[in-house]
C-alpha cells in the first residue's frame, strides 16, 4: 500500500491506496512547520483505515512550498551564479531579465568563465580551471553558501559543469552546488534561471524535506518516500532536497493525474472547480497536455513544461450580482469562508452555491434562506454558470468530437446539466483529494533533450537512440523495466541549416519498483 | 530622426514577429540583446531613408544560422560589431548606418546592438517588409545590388569575408562557414549607398513593426480585441479561425519545411485550412484551394492574446486566427514574383493579392 500526500497552502490532504483502490483519505489544515500537519493527516488516515504501518511500502508527497517561497521572495539564500561559456554568451549575463526585487534578494553575484560546448559537442573554449579557483576564493570571501553552475550545451555534454562542481566541493566543502544539466532543457537563460532559483532554495529544501522525514520517523514509518515533480513523475527525497525547483509545477499536474486515475479515463477534459476559480485542462494518454509558452515563476522565465490549464473566475464561493437584465458571476469570491458567509449557511452574501440550492439542483444548508430570490434571476444565473463551463471546455478542446468531461473539486456541485461537447460527465466520489491521489499514483520517468547531427545516422536511428536512453534513465530512477513506456516524442529539425540536425525530446515513464 | 529606447524595442520585437510570418525564431534573445546594448551604450538614433545622404554607406546587420542553437549559445555582443568592422576594413571606408535585412523575430532587433555599440544611426527600413527563408530574397536583389562583399564573425573572434558571383552562392558559402562557427554567426552584408537604399529597400518597416507591437500591447490594457487591432494596423484580413489539428515537419536542404492543418471553429466550423511553411509560412489553402500565398504575409496569431506563433511553436490544440496581410507593393511586380512568388517555392498557381479575396479586416 502507498500513501499520497498533498501539502498545499491551505490544506494537507492524504490518501491511502491499496493498489488502485483508495482505502482512506483525510484533509487537515497545513501547519507553518509543515511536519505537524503531515503527522496529523497520517495518524488520522492510519486510524481510519485500521492498517498496520508495516503494510505501507512508500509515501509520495506533492508540495507547492518551494514555488510559494520564490513568489513571496522569502526564505531564499544569496547565490553565486557561475556560467561556463566565454567567449560566447557575454551579451546576456546570468539573471539579465529578472525582476529587480528578486535579483536583489539573491544578490547579483555573477561570474562568467571560459568554457562550454558547441551544439555538436566541440568545446567553445577549454574550461578555465584557474578562474574557477579564483571564483571559489571570491565566493568564500563573500560568505556565499550556494552556487549555481550553468554551461553552454550542458544537456548535450555535462562534463564541464561536473568538473566545476568538483572544484567547488574541494574548495568550499560546505557550499551547496546546483548544476543546470540536472535541471532543465536546451535554452541557456531559462535553464540557468531555474538553476539559480534552485540554489536559492537549498536551505529551505533541507528544512522542508527534513520535516517530511521527521514526520515519518515520528510515526515509525520506515519506508522510502518520494516527492512529485513538474511532469507528474517522482524523485527520491534525497534528490528533491538538492533539486527543489523540480517541484514547481507539480500541483496542477497531480490534480489532473488524480482525475485521470479516478475516472479511469486516459483522454478527457478535466474541469476542476474550486472555491474561487476553475481550472480546465486536457488529458492525453493520461497526462496533462503541456503548455508551449515559456512559463514564468515569480516573474522569472523558465522552460519548465507546465500543464496547459485555462483558469477562470468561477467557484462555489463566487459572488452573484444582478446587472441590468442579467447576472454577473465572480471573479470575486468568499472562498473558504463560504460556509460562514454564503446565504444558505446563515451569511448574507449571494454565491453560486446559493443559486444552485435556490434552483433546487442541490440540497445544502438552509434552502429557506434563499426562497426570496427571483426565480428568473436564479434561472439566468444557472444559465451563466453553465455557459462559463461550456465555453472553457470548448476552448480547450482539440477537435470538434465529443469527449468525456471529468468534474472534480468542491465546486463541482454547480454543474448539473449536460456540458456542450461532452460525451459524458464523470463526477468521481474522491474528487476532493484528487491532488493527493495524483501524488500517490505517480510514476518515475527519464527524459532526453538533445540535438542529433544526422550525419551517417537516420532520423529513425536518432529517435531510437533517444528512446533507449530515456528508458534507461527511467529505470535508473527506479522504474520497473517491464512497465516503462515512451510517452512523449518530439523531433524538431533545426531550421536555417544544411547538414540535417534535429532536436529530439523523449520522455519515458514506468511504475515505481517497490519492495 | 528619433531615439529608440528599451520600451520601443519591446514593441518592435513583438510587431516584427507578426511580420515574420512564422519564421525568424523566438524574438526573445534579439530583444534582450538590443535592450542590454541600449542600457549600456545609450539610445539608438533611428532615421528615415530620406534623411540619409546619397553618398553615405549602409550595411545590413543580421544573425545567420539556427535560432534553436542561439537560445543556448548566446552571443557575446562583439561578433556583430566585428562583422561590421571587418566589412569596413575590406571596403576601405567607414559604414555610416546600419539597417535590418528582414522583419523577423531575431533580425529586426539585431542591428540595434551594432548601432548602440558603435554609436551609429539605424535606418528605418528592411529588405523584405516581412521575413523570407533565403538570403537573396530581398528587394535590393531586384535592383542588382549584391549581398557581397559580406563579413561573417563568430564568438571567438574569427571573421571571414565572402565574395560571390550570385546571392545564391553567398547563401551556400555563408551557411557552410556558419556551421563551422557553431551553427550561429553574425553577419554584415549588402553594403550599399544611401541612394541605393532609398531606391531599393522597403521604407518604414521598423516603425510599422513598432506600431503593430504597440497596438497588441495596448489592446490588452484597453480590453480591445487584439486580432482586430492587428488586422487594422497591418491592413490585413482574417482568413481563418481554428485550432491546430496536425503539424508535420521535415528538414530539407537545411530548411524546416512542413505543413500545419487547422480545424475551423466559430464561423469556419467544418472547414480546414492547411498552411505550408519553409521556415516562414508560404501558402494557405482552405479546403484544398489556395487562398493566400507568398509574397503576401500569412501570420498565425494566438486567438486570445493576438501574439504571433512561430512555425516552430505551432502545437496540436492551439486556438488561433490566421491573418493575411498585403506585402510590400514591389513584391507584386513580375521581378518581385520571380524572386519570391508562389512558383519560386514550387506552387503552380498565380499570385492573387490577399485583398482581392478577402475584404479588409473581415470575411471573404
Amino acid at each position: 500500500m502507498r500513501i499520497g500526500i498533498d501539502v498545499g497552502g491551505t490544506n494537507t490532504d492524504a490518501v491511502l491506496m491499496d493498489g488502485t483502490e483508495v482505502v482512506g483519505w483525510t484533509k487537515t489544515p497545513t501547519t507553518p512547520d509543515v511536519g505537524r500537519g503531515i503527522v496529523t493527516a497520517l495518524e488520522d488516515l492510519l486510524a481510519q483505515a485500521s492498517v498496520s504501518k508495516r503494510a505501507i511500502n512508500g509515501v509520495m508527497i506533492g508540495t507547492t512550498h518551494f514555488t510559494n517561497a520564490v513568489v513571496e521572495r522569502s526564505r531564499l539564500l544569496q547565490v553565486a551564479a557561475v556560467r561556463l561559456g566565454l567567449p560566447a554568451t557575454e551579451a546576456l549575463p546570468p539573471m539579465v531579465d529578472w525582476p529587480a526585487d528578486l535579483a536583489d534578494v539573491l544578490g547579483r553575484h555573477i561570474y562568467l568563465v571560459q568554457g562550454g560546448h558547441e551544439f555538436d559537442g566541440r568545446e567553445i573554449a577549454p574550461l578555465d580551471e584557474a578562474e574557477l579557483h579564483r571564483v571559489a576564493a571570491d565566493v568564500r570571501a563573500k560568505g556565499l553558501r550556494s552556487i549555481a553552475v550553468s554551461s553552454v550545451f550542458s544537456p548535450v555534454n555535462a562534463s564541464m559543469e561536473e568538473r566545476a562542481a568538483e572544484i567547488f566541493r574541494e574548495e568550499l566543502p560546505a557550499a551547496y552546488v546546483s548544476l543546470s544539466s540536472q535541471i532543465g532543457r536546451l535554452g541557456l537563460l531559462e535553464r540557468e534561471n531555474a538553476t539559480i532559483m534552485n540554489a536559492s532554495l537549498q536551505d529551505l529544501a533541507r528544512r522542508v524535506v527534513d520535516s517530511f522525514r521527521d514526520a515519518l520517523d515520528h510515526l515509525g514509518l520506515d519506508v522510502p518516500f518520494y516527492i512529485s515533480q513538474n511532469d507528474g513523475t517522482l524523485m527520491s527525497a534525497d534528490y528533491a532536497e538538492r533539486y527543489p525547483v523540480l517541484t514547481f509545477a507539480s500541483g496542477p499536474t497531480n490534480s489532473m493525474r488524480g482525475a485521470a486515475f479516478l475516472s479511469g479515463l486516459q483522454e478527457a477534459m478535466v474541469v476542476d472547480i474550486g472555491g474561487t476559480t476553475s481550472d480546465v485542462g486536457m488529458l492525453i494518454h493520461g497526462f496533462p497536455r503541456e503548455a508551449s509558452v515559456a512559463v514564468e515563476i515569480g516573474g522569472v522565465r523558465t522552460n519548465f513544461r507546465m500543464p496547459d490549464v485555462l483558469s477562470f473566475g468561477l467557484g462555489g464561493g463566487s459572488l452573484v450580482r444582478g446587472v441590468d437584465g442579467g447576472v454577473r458571476i465572480g471573479p470575486d469570491s468568499v472562498g473558504y469562508r463560504l460556509t460562514e458567509e454564503g446565504r444558505v449557511f446563515g451569511g448574507d452574501r449571494l454565491t453560486t452555491t446559493d443559486i444552485v440550492v435556490a434552483a433546487g439542483l442541490v440540497d445544502l444548508g438552509d434552502r429557506a434562506r434563499v426562497a426570496d430570490l427571483d426565480p428568473a434571476m436564479v434561472a439566468s444565473a444557472v444559465d451563466e454558470i453553465q455557459r462559463m463551463v461550456d465555453v472553457a471546455v470548448d476552448r480547450m478542446k482539440t477537435s470538434a468530437a465529443a469527449i468525456p468531461v471529468v468534474l472534480v473539486g468542491g465546486g463541482a456541485i454547480l454543474i448539473s446539466r449536460e456540458i456542450q461537447g461532452a460525451s459524458e460527465i464523470v463526477k468521481p466520489t474522491r474528487a476532493p483529494v484528487a491532488n493527493a491521489i495524483g501524488a500517490a499514483i505517480a510514476q518515475v520517468g527519464g527524459e532526453v533533450d538533445r540535438v542529433f547531427a544526422l550525419e551517417g545516422m537516420s532520423r529513425d536511428q536518432a529517435l531510437t537512440a533517444a528512446k533507449e536512453e530515456a528508458t534507461a534513465k527511467a529505470v535508473a530512477a527506479g522504474a520497473n523495466p517491464a512497465t516503462v513506456q515512451v510517452v512523449d516524442v518530439e523531433d524538431v529539425p533545426l531550421s536555417y541549416l544544411p547538414g540535417n540536425a534535429v532536436r529530439v525530446r523523449v520522455k519515458a515513464v514506468g511504475d515505481l519498483l517497490m519492495a | 530622426m528619433r531615439l529608440i529606447g528599451p520600451e520601443n524595442i519591446e514593441d518592435i520585437a513583438l510587431g516584427a514577429a507578426v511580420l515574420g510570418t512564422g519564421g525568424g525564431g523566438d524574438p526573445y534573445i534579439g530583444k534582450l540583446m538590443a535592450i542590454q546594448s541600449i542600457r549600456e551604450f545609450g539610445p539608438v538614433r533611428l532615421v528615415e531613408p530620406d534623411e540619409i545622404p546619397d553618398d553615405s554607406m549602409v550595411a545590413h546587420s543580421a544573425m545567420m544560422g539556427a535560432p534553436t542553437v542561439m537560445v543556448e549559445k548566446l552571443p557575446n555582443g562583439r561578433e556583430i560589431v566585428n562583422a561590421f568592422r571587418a566589412l569596413e576594413a575590406y571596403l576601405g571606408r567607414t559604414l555610416d548606418y546600419t539597417t535590418s535585412a528582414e522583419a523577423g523575430g531575431l533580425n529586426s532587433t539585431m542591428p540595434f546592438t551594432v548601432a548602440a555599440r558603435l554609436g551609429i544611426p539605424m535606418v528605418d527600413a528592411d529588405g523584405m517588409g516581412r521575413a523570407f527563408p533565403e538570403l537573396q530574397m530581398v528587394t535590393p536583389t531586384m535592383y542588382g545590388i549584391a549581398a557581397t562583399p559580406m563579413a561573417i564573425a563568430d564568438d571567438k573572434g574569427n571573421s571571414a569575408i565572402i565574395n560571390a558571383v550570385s546571392n545564391r552562392w553567398t547563401e551556400t558559402m555563408a551557411r557552410t562557414v556558419t556551421i563551422d562557427m557553431g551553427s550561429t554567426a553574425l553577419i554584415a552584408l549588402y553594403p550599399m549607398t544611401g541612394r541605393q537604399l532609398k531606391e531599393a529597400m522597403v521604407p518604414g518597416t521598423l516603425s510599422k513593426a513598432e506600431a503593430i507591437g504597440r497596438a497588441i500591447r495596448e489592446a490588452k490594457v484597453r480590453h480591445r480585441d487584439p486580432i482586430e487591432t492587428v488586422a487594422e494596423v497591418t491592413g490585413g484580413a482574417v482568413v481563418f479561425h481554428g485550432k491546430v489539428a496536425d503539424v508535420q515537419r521535415r528538414t530539407e536542404g537545411g530548411f524546416a519545411r512542413g505543413e500545419a492543418t487547422f480545424a475551423g471553429t466559430g464561423d469556419d466550423e467544418g472547414s480546414r485550412l492547411t498552411l505550408q511553411f519553409q521556415n516562414e509560412n508560404l501558402v494557405a489553402a482552405r479546403d484544398g484551394e489556395i487562398v493566400v500565398s507568398v509574397p503576401d504575409l500569412i501570420t498565425v496569431l494566438d486567438a486570445e492574446t493576438g501574439h504571433p506563433i512561430t512555425t516552430e511553436g505551432l502545437r496540436y490544440g492551439f486556438r488561433v486566427v490566421v491573418l493575411g496581410i498585403p506585402c510590400y507593393e514591389k513584391w507584386r511586380t513580375p521581378a518581385g514574383l520571380a524572386l519570391v512568388g508562389p512558383r519560386y517555392f514550387g506552387y503552380d498557381v498565380d499570385y492573387v493579392p490577399v485583398e482581392q479575396r478577402f475584404a479588409r479586416g473581415g470575411r471573404p
